[in-house]
């Protein structure tokens, strides 16, 4: 008798300084977490894009532009442009004319509000090979220099290659990211779960993600965005290359196309016979990475002579 | 003025623009990059001797020094009758807004090319209207290949990445 | 009524117990504490207090999943001899078996959100509210089959256990198909799960044949070891009996199962070695080394020891029926199958990178911490269910007319 006493007592003792301690310990950490903070409502029960009515999306847009000003002091313009009739994009690189200067990974950091350093995002990746066959395991990404291009070496730039049979639209579980009708492969920020399933079926390490919150200076922000495409991110999402979609569907290049200094690429609509990318596949010897993938890139590679 | 006098001013106004603005109507470029002063070249070689000889220029034009162009020089280009043009194998001279169809009698495969938008910087609208460069605009033509430049910095490694930054970009400035 | 009594004495019955079993329940809750700070901290900043990176997308957190899938599905190796063999050594204890299954999905759970950038939106993977990418995404599929697997050893158990509480005899032909039901799915959830990283083109570690069949046999081997070992427990905690012979029938499947693990695991290195393709370098990183990077080597090396050590003292158990050598045993395989299928299974797929990059992924301290506390509250939460069950079975607790 006496000693069950004694256990309901012990019992009671620490069921009480247990939930009391735990309450202690937890609710100041819960209340200054970031994760609660920032909880918005709206986009906690914002439908899927494909899934909203016209309505819907001008709604949300309104919203974002209000948030994004909010966070940076700054008018942001967030458009859902649709894709274009009778357009399929294509993308072309010179690999006799890059010279890996990188002009291009960076002009895409500032166009498409990438993360900076600490927490660093690259589209693209410029891949340096000695004159030779294209073998990844010997390829360095990491090359620094003086002058570029090297002596004995040749650069592949790499970036989302908009498969046709994209591996990463198969693997998603919530279809957050799709591709569109202009063959842009691209992901709904707000509707990813960040299982990260895409990223490992993706073979061209196309897609990167936020491990924490996007570092971009407010100063070089780039106010003019799309949905799907270069408006702010938050942390714990995917993104990658949208063939900068906020420039493609209103007749512009890309900003990698227009800095490149040596015209190594190329990009234009793969339906148009005159366009400067199905002239390239119809006259030069072009080639697509990991071709035994059945991936069906639309990114093409080609050396001019 | 009478509208007769109207008409054909205008049409002198727009042949004189036409002219000079697009060097042609199919490659709309830019104005070639002359150094500033030295067109037209008539002003000073009005008077002076065509001298034929292949050699090294040492009174005038020696900063211009024919590299990696094989074995070229002055004449082959330039039409000695109208220093203000060039002159092409056949003898016919063109403008320098129109050296592309100079360059392309050896480079023919890379003219071809630049005509259908596949070789050179590409800005503009992939369908509308696209800037075209002259050869010139990006290749000295006395030392056409490209100068080595810096490249950007490489990108960070990934174990390297810090959990804080060391400012926090999204930290609120107070005001 | 009867069930909210049985829902309220159940509750009754978790909360009392020896000084033993609040020191177990106390240890563990403070394991899911420090864990649940560590989680607040990774909600807070960020996936980046973890290890992984882009170029390794997925660590600890998935390789424990895959681990625990495998547990659970090993359910299935008690309910076969119970149900279908009749094997009575067994029937006696299956339930507490298929306890283990469902504690082994409610971890599989745990780790799948831990490892979620965006918990929050769980909801998005409901079909009806959110979207549910049925049947192309395999992580769909895996999504069905799990949830479908964990009700069926929810509602089972609660429903055999439920009719002990009233002394009632259970009705055959309610249960008895759905347990039926639970050995092909069981074997289902680790072939999905197999089947999430068989079709990925981009990993050639993983895309082969091969994978669901090794799955399923490091499965078989290492749940039917973590039942052993807690069967143990509970008939020394517990006055329930559970015979020697239930526990050296599961050993000798599992000695079968061990040798086609082995051979299987055998299988993938001569195809990789042989072949000499660059496919082989994941193959290579993990055994060898590869640039210079080594540091999955000495957990691979360990994992094969420790495997074929198990497996020869489970062959000497066919002549010594020794309960130490089979505990022995058993450590080792939970061990090696842990490392062979986690760390040295999720880890290689990913290095060298699709692109031919090296990035040596070791876990946080961030993700061990909330991987033993996910690994703590699937503890508890069998030992909570246990306790009831036991109860139940022993007659301490039953149904009691007000």
């Amino acid at each position: 008798m006496k000693k069950d006493k004694k256990i309901s007592f012990i019992r009671r003792k620490f069921l009480k300084t247990f939930t009391v301690a735990a309450a202690a310990a937890f609710a100041p950490l819960a209340k200054a977490n970031s994760a609660v903070k920032d909880f918005d409502f709206d986009d906690f029960v914002q439908k899927n894009f494909k899934e909203m009515t016209p309505q819907e999306v001008e709604r949300m847009l309104k919203r974002l532009e209000k948030k994004y000003k909010e966070k940076y002091g700054k008018d942001f313009i967030v458009k859902a442009t649709p894709p274009m009739e009778n357009v399929e994009f294509g993308y072309a690189l010179n690999l006799s004319k890059c010279i890996g200067c990188r002009r291009c990974v960076y002009a895409c950091v500032k166009e498409n509000n990438l993360s900076r350093k600490p927490h660093q995002i690259h589209y693209i990746r410029v891949m340096r090979f000695k004159n030779g066959p294209i073998d990844l395991e010997k390829s360095e990404h990491y090359y620094e220099a003086e002058q570029v291009p090297e002596k004995g070496y040749f650069y592949v730039p790499i970036q989302c290659q908009h498969c046709r049979k994209a591996p990463c639209v198969k693997a998603c579980p919530v279809r957050a990211t799709w591709t569109e009708k202009d063959g842009i492969v691209v992901v709904d920020y707000n509707w990813c779960i960040a299982c990260r399933y895409c990223m490992a079926a993706c073979p061209y390490k196309g897609r990167n993600f936020n491990w924490a919150e996007p570092q971009i200076p407010v100063e070089e922000l780039n106010t003019n965005t799309h949905y799907l495409g270069n408006r702010p991110r938050m942390k714990n999402v995917v993104e990658k290359c949208t063939f900068c979609i906020q420039r493609s569907r209103e007749g512009r290049y890309p900003a990698c196309v227009e800095i490149c200094p040596v015209g190594a690429r190329k990009f234009g609509n793969l339906l148009d016979p005159n366009s400067e990318v199905r002239r390239i596949i119809e006259t030069k010897r072009i080639f697509r990475l990991k071709e035994d993938l059945n991936t069906d890139p639309k990114f093409f590679y080609f050396f001019h002579s | 003025m009478s509208q007769k006098t109207k008409l054909v001013f205008l049409i002198l106004l727009f042949v004189l623009f036409y002219k000079n603005t697009f060097a042609t109507k199919e490659y709309p470029v830019p104005y070639p990059p002359l150094t500033p002063g030295i067109f037209p070249c008539m002003n000073c070689h009005e008077g002076l001797d065509r001298n034929k000889k292949k050699r090294v220029l040492k009174e005038m034009h020696q900063d211009i020094k024919i590299e990696n162009h094989g074995d070229r020089w002055c004449y082959d280009c330039h039409d000695e009758r109208n220093m203000d043009r060039l002159k092409l194998a056949n003898g016919e001279h063109i403008k320098f807004e129109e050296s592309y169809k100079l360059c392309g009698q050896c480079h023919g495969n890379i003219l071809n090319d630049w005509k259908k938008g596949i070789h050179g910087k590409r800005t503009g609208s992939w369908n509308g209207e696209k800037q075209y460069l002259l050869c010139v605009h990006c290749h000295n033509p006395h030392n056409p290949p490209f100068k080595s430049i810096k490249p950007e910095p490489a990108p960070i490694r990934p174990g390297a990445t810090l959990l804080k930054p060391k400012i926090d970009m999204n930290e609120k400035k107070s005001h | 009524m009867r069930f909210v009594k049985f829902f309220i004495d159940s509750v009754k019955e978790v909360i009392k117990g020896s000084p033993l079993y609040y020191a177990w329940m106390a240890f563990l809750l403070i394991i899911m504490a420090f864990a649940a700070r560590s989680y607040i901290f990774q909600l807070d900043n960020g996936l980046i207090v973890t290890n992984m990176r882009d170029q390794v997308s997925w660590g600890l957190y998935i390789a424990n999943f895959t681990f625990m899938v495998g547990v659970a599905a090993a359910a299935v190796l008690l309910v076969i001899p119970a149900y279908i063999y009749h094997f009575q050594a067994i029937k006696e204890i299956v339930i507490l078996g298929e306890l283990l299954a469902f504690s082994a999905i409610v971890m599989c759970l745990g780790f799948i959100t831990v490892d979620l950038g965006r918990p929050d939106r769980f909801w998005h993977i409901i079909p009806g509210l959110g979207i549910l990418n049925f049947p192309i995404s395999m992580l769909s599929w895996d999504v069905v089959v799990l949830n479908g697997y964990l009700i069926l050893n929810t509602l089972i158990p609660i429903y055999l256990i439920y009719k002990g509480y009233v002394n009632e005899e259970p009705n055959k032909k309610l249960y008895l198909p759905f347990v039926l039901l639970s050995i092909p799915w069981a074997v289902s959830i680790h072939t999905v799960t197999a089947f999430l990283y068989n079709p990925l083109p981009a990993r050639p570690f993983w895309n082969a044949a091969i994978l669901a069949p090794r799955f399923l046999a490091s499965a078989f081997c290492s749940g039917p070891a973590l039942i052993i070992l807690i069967f143990q427990i509970i008939r020394k905690v517990s006055n329930t009996k559970v015979q020697d012979v239930a526990l050296f029938k599961i050993a000798e499947i599992m000695a079968y199962a061990m040798f086609f693990n082995l051979f299987l695991f055998g299988a993938e290195l001569f195809k990789e070695y042989y072949s000499g393709t660059v496919h082989l370098a994941p193959m290579e990183y993990l055994m060898q080394g590869l640039h210079g990077h080594n540091a999955l080597v000495p957990w691979i090396w360990t994992a094969i020891f420790l495997n074929v050590t198990a497996f020869i003292l489970f062959i000497l158990l066919r002549n010594v029926r020794s309960v130490k050598i089979m505990n022995i045993g058993c450590v080792l395989i939970i061990t090696g199958v842990w490392i062979e299928k986690g760390m040295g299974f999720i880890v290689p797929g990913f290095i060298p990178d699709t692109l031919g990059e090296i990035y040596e992924y070791m876990p946080s301290s961030t993700e061990v911490m909330v991987s033993l506390g996910v690994l703590a509250l699937g503890f508890f939460v069998y030992t909570m269910f246990a306790k009831v069950a036991i109860a139940v079975n022993n007659g301490t607790l039953k149904y009691q007319k007000d």
